[in-house]
């Protein structure tokens, strides 16, 4: 199709070929049938064909200026070719002709783009098991991938060698007919170690670390406004891997001392700006979708649109499903209901607007008294992981604090961000475990470092460091604070673990909840807390009455017992505690509900408070 | 011919040559060359050139008889900042730059703009306010008055304002803005005809130079997009990296190893074509580069990124590389905000024979023709606010916010909407955005007075203090947020680091200095070490702050408001303790905060309702409701902005009664009980917050209602903060000397009584501490606290009656 359409210029064709595949992509199943580069490794993929990638935008490079359209002319035959350069990395000309001045300059943007930070291993698991189920029993004819391969040797020749051994393994779907008989032909997922090595070296400023998995280069030809820095997407593009992109690279950095014009990029930022296209693929856009979450179980397109059937079937549900991940979490958390309860608002949680300066919506959970044995915070990690789509642990050891680059950092040599591990992106579960501080020192990192969680926590929002300034990135994070006494982090919300285990069968009992659910449970569990913390919320007049009444009265009796900001949770703790019984209003029933877990939780901490006091 | 030498990496400007034989090898009629083609005296001016269709018109009776001092006699500077013009023209037209504006160059006719150039010298701008043109006589023609300034001067630039070229001639200007590679040699020329013929005797270095800025294509970075290529451009943005020194050579020198002929070759867009064979002696490969003979110019890589102000939410910013050429290399520095006026280019990456492919991606950067610091003022001027434009409408909506009578309260209200209440502390904010009027008297030895509102709240935790300061500081453009628990004394004010990568020793600028002229908001204030806190002294009162540190000695800058919240250290407040004793702040730093609030729970029912309702309307109100509610932040922002631009308000004499009889009022207050209510320091409050408050209304007079207002608010945080809680007046020596009058009486009684106590035993030079107490509590009949008793026997050793030493207490006289 583009062949046909590419000599013809100024035809709309791009315009064209989008809407077409944006009607494609809408079908039925029709994104299965392209291959993810989540999923299927690089070197399996066809160069130039069409996959998808869900990821998390890093970082935002420069604008940049290619050729739109150029004439080529051959030299020996004097024949021009008009062609384009969309969706293409480099020109297509033989080696003797020469470009006609007739260019036409296009702007398209770059963008740095890593797989979700924090994303559970089940997430990538059931995702790419969603592409296995629609593909086909193999039906691949090797003499035709044969032939193209052999085609594409043509203008690509030195890096060939590795694809064709490993060539009776692969099949890709063609672009040129991703209708025709659709088939994403993928093959068994033996990840290569020798690339995972070979990126090592090379810094991929995965936000956090120990993460794998590819990173590319994203090209934009519309609309880049749009995107957001941190946003998840999932795109739809063209793969480019052509080894003549590093070649260029290569050769520029070694020529730069002779030419003054290349002096105006470091090595260094060579180095970052195009890396190897084996490392780092380039995707030119043709099509992306904001994701509102990435949990592979929801249908992708949200809630509001055309699914009402499955929220309907899922509200109807949701009383039901929390009952059990009530009592599930009451048996993680040692019998104790009260703090399973909390637990539960606090991973439905959502900052859905923002009034000024205020987030409203955030819920961050202390979880005090976590007993300090046999690695409790750990194992509670390794459950909460199972059921959000993506989390991240941070052990708020000494080192930790003061060594790791938890703000994302501008550098300026290499002219890109340095990402820390607070660029999370949006409902991430970042769980904070205090039980690892000891006593000890911070230094300047560890104070900005704390300084840094201190605000995400009060204002979900992260100052990332342009060295000559900062600049303020609003984040939507849930955090959740697991330590012995109380945090030395704000939190909205503290709740003092009550552990019903005598602590001698502490031991024992912590190796049993490791024990996991069935797996329908826990897709159950993992649906519904995705869908409870995207429902829509509204307080209706008369219940808004009753909440002020509430309030004057329990101020009259007592001012001390109740503040504004008490007043601020209990709203909270209201909106989540419907939210979590897919009640999409406040009732009054939900409103005393809230109020009395709120008590429950007030007087825990007062006991609390004179157990401490009475402790020297 | 002898040219000078010229080192590569040299400061030199890169070319000069000897004008001498010019004079006699041109003649008079194609002398406008020297403006376009390059002077190369030992190659004669070839046909080509004089045949081109660039060549200009010649006017040539101008300068008809004009002595060696004239335009021919002044070498031209090459100019590489517009790149290829200095190579023949017409080779522009066959080999167009790939922009593809390639008809362009025919269209310009040159001749004709040349003529049109020169009646822009009588061009009068008498509405100019910028700073370049102090001296100059406005009724006068600018231009003229500028070209007067280099012939005295002597230094060959002459800037030119691209407003005033549009205002002249709309054309040219568009013609200036779309080819400027072509149109400011023209301008050059013309200037230069002007120039000598004005001022025949006048001996310049080099030719004039002119620099257009402030061209109306002014954009932010993000707006640049392909059709700018090769158009003139003016951009903001902040310099990050500035490159070492590059010496590019302009001309190659060779020279013949078998016959010594030498030979100039010039660069032709970064490529020296290297002559195959010797001219002279027609031996093949002989002729070898002699570098010290060779032109170099110098070339500097800048890279600039978008400044924060005009980046979307949510993006990072830009960056783009911009080349500084001859005398405007070194002239920014990393950090400096700048104004560029250049061309914009696009290079595409070179296209290698040994490569089929070639990357289809351009390289782009400025040459820079004109630089402006927009900070510049700042570092010598007094009243910096930034000059930001606004547009007439804006003005008109601003002045009519301000015409309307409740404006103070509207804005008040506008000021942290999801807060609730607390209308006096946010007024109080509000003024402390407007701030007084900066006086000077610097002549009478009392230097610069604090024009700056300090304001401290302190309450209860929960009282949302620090939403108040994160509104506050993302409100204001220069805010700094600091929290006392995280910043140190070195964080405050400033520290010497030694950069990475010069490895010089630079000052590196705290929250104080960065806040200069904006608010430094501090959370946690009682939770900052005593020596952090020390430093604010100065800060706060006198606006400078003094280093001493690593060899450097300097004092900085630094009026700033200073907007605080402070816990009180019981976490509780006790309204039976004062202010002081609440917070456990030293006095002297509580008495240079103008106005200080207590944000307590006013506990009634009334304002629960409203609380409760604010408060839940927060949560279910959808964004658009809000809007229509309030001023939204942006208006707010500019209107605080102008009027701390625009707006000087002085004193009027009412006001001034109306301040005088206020600060008696207070002073009479305190004298009536023996007790001093009112200091100096107070009026000066008054002062600043009664001109802030004629800010608020846009007027440029401090009258009677701004007085009173300021009075009111005045009171009204006297009356939280300085209140005495014994006695339930209002007693200003809280905060000025930490303690009551009434206290101080009562700790007088104390230590009487105690003295009492001991007498009444009798000869006894050592006692027990603690049956001491007992006595004293038997006797007294208010309770006595260990701390007053603690207090009392403090007093007593201070009087030399005794002496404590552990657990007794011994008799001294």
């Amino acid at each position: 199709m583009f062949a046909a359409s590419q000599n013809t210029p100024n035809s709309g064709w791009a315009a064209k070929a989008v809407a077409f595949f944006k009607d494609r992509l809408k079908e039925k199943d029709a994104h299965t049938w392209v291959p993810s580069l989540n999923d299927v490794p690089l070197h399996y993929l066809k160069p130039n064909s069409l996959v998808k990638f869900r990821c998390f935008i890093q970082d935002m490079f420069d604008p940049e200026f290619y050729m739109g359209t150029y004439e080529a002319v051959d030299p020996s035959t004097k024949a021009k070719v008009l062609r384009c350069g969309k969706y293409k990395d480099v020109t297509e000309c033989g080696v003797s002709t020469t470009l006609e001045p007739s260019t036409m300059t296009a702007e398209r943007h770059t963008f740095y783009c890593v797989p979700i930070p924090g994303e559970s291993p089940w997430v990538k698991e059931i995702s790419s098991s969603g592409q296995a189920r629609v593909v086909p029993s193999t039906s691949y004819a090797p003499t035709r991938q044969k032939r193209s391969y052999e085609e594409d040797d043509d203008d690509m020749d030195t890096d060939t060698q590795p694809q064709k051994q490993r060539e009776p393994h692969t099949g890709m779907s063609e672009l040129s007919e991703p209708h025709g008989n659709g088939d994403c032909k993928r093959r068994e997922k033996e990840a290569p170690s020798s690339q995972a090595a070979s990126a090592s070296h090379l810094d991929l400023n995965f936000p956090l670390p120990g993460e794998k998995g590819p990173s590319c280069l994203l090209k934009v030809y519309e609309e880049w406004d749009g995107f957001k820095l941190n946003e998840a997407v999932e795109v739809f593009g063209i793969l480019s891997v052509s080894p003549a992109l590093s070649a260029l690279a290569d050769e520029d950095a070694s020529s730069s001392l002779l030419d003054p014009a290349g002096g105006m990029e470091t090595a260094e930022e060579q180095r970052v700006h195009s890396p190897p296209a084996s490392l780092v693929p380039r995707l030119h856009m043709l099509h992306a979708k904001p994701l509102p979450h990435n949990n592979p179980l929801l249908p992708a397109a949200g809630l509001e649109d055309n699914n009402s059937a499955f929220l309907s079937s899922t509200l109807r549900e949701m009383a039901a499903v929390r009952a059990e991940l009530l009592a599930y979490f009451t048996h993680v958390l040692l019998g104790d209901a009260l703090a399973a309860e909390y637990l539960i608002l606090h991973l439905v949680s959502n900052v859905y607007t923002r009034r000024d300066v205020l987030p409203l919506g955030k819920f961050t959970l202390n979880l005090s008294g976590c007993p300090a044995v046999a690695s409790f915070t750990e194992r509670f990690y390794q459950i909460i992981q199972q059921l959000v789509p993506s989390s991240y642990y941070l052990g708020m050891t000494l080192q930790n604090m003061n060594q790791m680059r938890l703000v994302p950092k501008k550098d300026y040599v290499a002219n890109r961000l340095l990402s820390g591990a607070l660029q999370l992106a949006t409902n991430t579960s970042l769980f904070l475990d205090e039980s690892q501080l000891e006593q000890g020192q911070l230094d300047t990192t560890g104070v900005r470092n704390v300084t840094a969680l201190g605000n995400l926590i009060s204002w979900q929002k992260v100052d990332y460091d342009f060295s000559y300034h900062q600049m303020e990135f609003p984040c939507n994070i849930n955090v959740l604070i697991a330590s012995e006494g109380r945090s030395l982090l704000p939190s909205d919300c503290q709740i003092h673990l009550q552990s019903q285990v005598a602590p001698p069968d502490l031991e024992a009992y912590l190796g049993g909840i490791q024990v996991h659910p069935q797996a329908s449970q826990l897709n159950k569990f993992r649906m519904y807390l995705s869908v409870a913390r995207q429902l829509d919320y509204s307080i209706a007049d008369e219940v808004t009455k009753s909440v002020e009444d509430d309030f004057v009265d329990m101020r009259k009796d007592d001012p001390q017992s109740i503040s504004a900001e008490d007043l601020h949770r209990m709203l909270v703790v209201a909106r989540l505690l419907s939210l979590s019984l897919g009640q999409t209003s406040l009732s009054r029933d939900s409103w005393l509900r809230a109020k009395h877990v709120e008590m429950l939780r007030r007087s825990r901490m007062e006991q609390n408070k004179c157990v401490n006091g009475n402790e020297p | 011919m002898s040219s000078p030498l010229s080192t590569p990496g040299g400061r030199k400007r890169g070319r000069t040559t000897n004008p001498s034989t010019r004079e006699f090898t041109c003649p008079p009629s194609t002398w406008p060359q020297v403006g376009v083609s390059r002077l190369v005296p030992t190659v004669p001016p070839n046909e080509v050139d004089m045949s081109s269709p660039l060549m200009y018109g010649t006017p040539s009776s101008r300068v008809e008889g004009t002595p060696r001092s004239g335009v021919r006699g002044t070498p031209a500077r090459q100019r590489p900042d517009l790149g290829s013009v200095s190579k023949a023209p017409q080779v522009d037209l066959q080999s167009e730059p790939p922009s593809a504006d390639g008809a362009v160059a025919s269209e310009a006719n040159a001749g004709q703009r040349h003529r049109k150039i020169f009646p822009l010298s009588l061009f009068i701008d008498p509405s100019s306010s910028e700073d370049e043109n102090t001296g100059l006589d406005l009724n006068e023609p600018l231009y003229m008055q500028k070209l007067e300034e280099i012939s005295v001067v002597g230094d060959p630039v002459l800037n030119v304002n691209c407003l005033h070229v549009q205002s002249f001639d709309a054309e040219l200007y568009r013609q200036l803005i779309c080819y400027p590679q072509e149109v400011i040699p023209t301008f050059d020329m013309a200037v230069n005809e002007l120039f000598f013929e004005r001022f025949p005797d006048s001996i310049l270095e080099y030719q004039i130079q002119v620099r257009p800025y402030n061209a109306l294509k002014t954009r932010n970075m993000r707006n640049l997009n392909p059709e700018d290529i090769d158009q003139l451009i003016t951009i903001s943005g902040m310099v990050i990296r500035t490159s070492q020194l590059i010496p590019e050579m302009q001309e190659a020198f060779f020279q013949c190893q078998v016959c010594a002929f030498s030979t100039r070759v010039e660069v032709d867009r970064g490529r020296i074509a290297e002559p195959a064979v010797c001219r002279h002696c027609n031996t093949t490969h002989s002729l070898a580069l002699v570098h010290n003979r060779s032109l170099f110019s110098d070339k500097q890589m800048i890279k600039i990124q978008e400044s924060p102000d005009d980046m979307p939410a949510g993006q990072t910013p830009h960056t783009t590389v911009v080349y500084a050429h001859n005398d405007l290399v070194d002239k920014v520095q990393p950090g400096d905000r700048i104004n560029i006026t250049g061309v914009y280019r696009a290079v595409p990456m070179r296209a290698n024979p040994r490569q089929s492919n070639v990357k289809s991606v351009y390289k782009t950067h400025i040459d820079v023709i004109h630089f402006r610091k927009t900070d510049e003022k700042r570092l010598h001027g007094l009243d910096d606010a930034e000059q930001k434009l606004f547009t007439e409408e804006r003005v008109q909506t601003l002045k009519e916010l301000a015409a309307k009578p409740d404006v103070y309260e509207r804005l008040a209200s506008a000021l942290a909407p999801s807060i609730y209440e607390h209308e006096d502390i946010k007024k109080g904010i509000l003024l402390q955005l407007f701030g007084g009027t900066r006086k000077d008297f610097s002549q009478t030895g009392r230097g610069n007075f604090r024009a700056d509102v300090n304001i401290l709240l302190c309450g209860d935790p929960g009282t949302s203090k620090s939403q108040l300061l994160q509104y506050v500081f993302n409100l204001v453009p220069r805010g700094q947020y600091t929290s006392g628990k995280g910043s140190s004394a070195v964080g405050l004010t400033a520290y010497v680091m030694k950069d990475p990568e010069t490895r010089q020793l630079v000052l590196q600028t705290g929250a104080l200095v960065l806040s200069d002229n904006g608010i430094c908001c501090i959370d946690e204030f009682d939770k900052m070490s005593d020596s952090t806190r020390s430093v604010l002294h100065e800060v706060m009162e006198q606006q400078t702050l003094s280093i001493a540190k690593a060899g450097i000695i300097c004092q900085l800058n630094a009026r700033t408001s200073v907007l605080a919240a402070a816990n009180p250290i019981e976490s509780q407040w006790n309204p039976k303790k004062t202010t002081i004793e609440n917070i456990q702040l030293p006095h002297t730093l509580l008495s240079r905060f103008d106005l200080i609030f207590l944000m307590l729970d006013p506990q009634d029912e009334a304002y629960d309702r409203r609380l409760a309702h604010h408060l839940v309307s927060l949560y279910y109100q959808s964004e658009e409701q809000l809007e229509e509610e309030f001023l939204d932040m942006a208006m707010l922002r500019d209107y605080i902005a102008y009027a701390r631009t625009y707006i000087n308000p002085k004193l009027s004499e009412e006001a001034s009664q109306a301040l005088i009889e206020a600060y008696v009022d207070m002073r009479k207050i305190g004298s009536g009980r023996g007790m001093v209510s009112a200091y100096p320091r107070q009026l000066e409050s008054l002062i600043r917050l009664a001109e802030a408050h004629s800010k608020v209304r846009f007027s440029e007079k401090v009258e009677t209602i701004d007085v009173e207002e300021a009075k009111r608010l005045h009171r009204e945080a006297l009356k939280q903060s300085a209140t005495d809680p014994r006695t339930g007046f209002v007693d200003i020596s809280i905060l000025t000397t930490g303690m009551s009058a009434t206290a101080r009486k009562r700790r007088e009684e104390v230590a009487q009584a105690l003295k009492k106590v001991i007498q009444a035993k009798g000869k006894t030079p050592a006692m027990k501490y603690h049956t001491l107490l007992e006595d004293l509590r038997r006797q007294s009949e208010t309770a006595i606290t260990k701390e007053m008793f603690d207090e009392a026997l403090r007093a007593l050793s201070d009087e030399d009656y005794l002496t404590v030493t552990g657990k007794t207490v011994r008799l001294l006289a």
